[in-house]
């Protein structure tokens, strides 16, 4: 994985006066100090509730559940904001600097929330699961049969006791990221370098094996 | 066609991938980008191949997108 910063600099800016007030506010003292953590504080709140809103198809919670989540988010995300303002640079508004913290604490809450009340089983490794988490049609079973035989020797073969566990959790299990996030006291990125370093190993493998083509996957 | 081919996309890596880390630190920009402009994937090219691959990546975008697209886009610290 490489950086993803553009190639040309971004020209230094100087933060709109909306944002600029922000950052005064939050860097000023006393009463100023307070009220700008309270509007801060009931943005995000907004912004949690609308989330979670947005996600509800996916959630197994409602109601009070649901707005106690809000509440959590809101206040964590304020505390990052706080403490990260003098890394703002202006070259987003702040409020969409602001609430990208309040959409991850969001995430994170979910999947914490998941972890603590497991809807599909965190272990085990059933491949039976496979052809349908793929959309593998049964009626052709007979080609994709081998390729998937191929997959799971691979996964034996080619990967560390943690990869292993990675893929089976995520990829078998349809365990979310962020909730094995919670489970293993990780980041989301440590979790996603584990799983992309898997598929790369066993893309490689299917490769030496015939399965598929270096670029462009073996037809049937 | 092949009757594998999402198991075969799922496996493929693109080296240019940004990961989660560097998505987050600038995924504020991303999207106003690609709301103001419509051609954040060229600028961020990373960007864009991380978040054709990380479902949580993508439900943090378009969070921020919904988010920013309503009246909390242009909020002051008075209102």
């Amino acid at each position: 994985m490489t950086s993803a910063r553009p190639a040309v600099p971004e020209s230094p800016v100087s933060p709109d006066h909306d944002s600029g007030a922000w950052v005064r506010g939050l860097g000023a003292s006393g009463p100023a100090h307070d009220e700008t953590v309270a509007s801060l504080h009931g943005l995000l709140l907004r912004v949690a509730r609308a989330e979670l809103r947005r996600r509800r198809a996916q959630l197994p919670l409602a109601g009070p559940e649901l707005d106690d989540l809000a509440h959590q988010a809101a206040a964590d995300a304020v505390v990052a904001v706080v403490r990260k303002v003098g890394e703002f640079r202006g070259e987003s508004r702040f409020t969409t600097w602001a609430c990208k913290f309040v959409i991850f604490e969001v995430s994170t809450k979910v999947g914490r929330h998941f972890w603590q009340r497991p809807t599909v089983a965190m272990d085990g490794e059933d491949w039976d699961r496979l052809p349908d988490r793929f959309g593998l049609d049964p009626a052709r079973a007979a080609e994709w049969h081998d390729v998937v035989a191929a997959l799971r020797r691979a996964v034996d073969d080619e990967l560390t006791d943690h990869q292993r566990r990675i893929f089976v959790t995520i990829v078998l299990n349809g365990v979310p990221l962020d909730t094995l996030v919670a489970e293993l006291g990780t980041t989301r990125n440590a979790i996603y370098k584990t799983l992309f370093d898997a598929r790369r190993k066993l893309r490689a493998a299917l490769v030496t094996h015939g399965y598929l083509d270096d670029d462009v996957s073996r037809q049937p | 066609m092949n009757s594998w081919r999402s198991l075969e996309r799922f496996l493929r890596t693109d080296p240019t991938d940004a990961g989660c880390a560097e998505t987050f630190e600038l995924l504020d920009r991303y999207v106003e980008r690609q709301l103001a402009h419509g051609d954040a994937a060229l600028r961020y090219p990373g960007i864009a191949a991380h978040l054709s691959n990380c479902n949580p990546c993508v439900q943090d975008f378009e969070g921020l997108v919904a988010a920013i697209g309503g009246p909390a886009g242009s909020a002051s610290p008075e209102k």
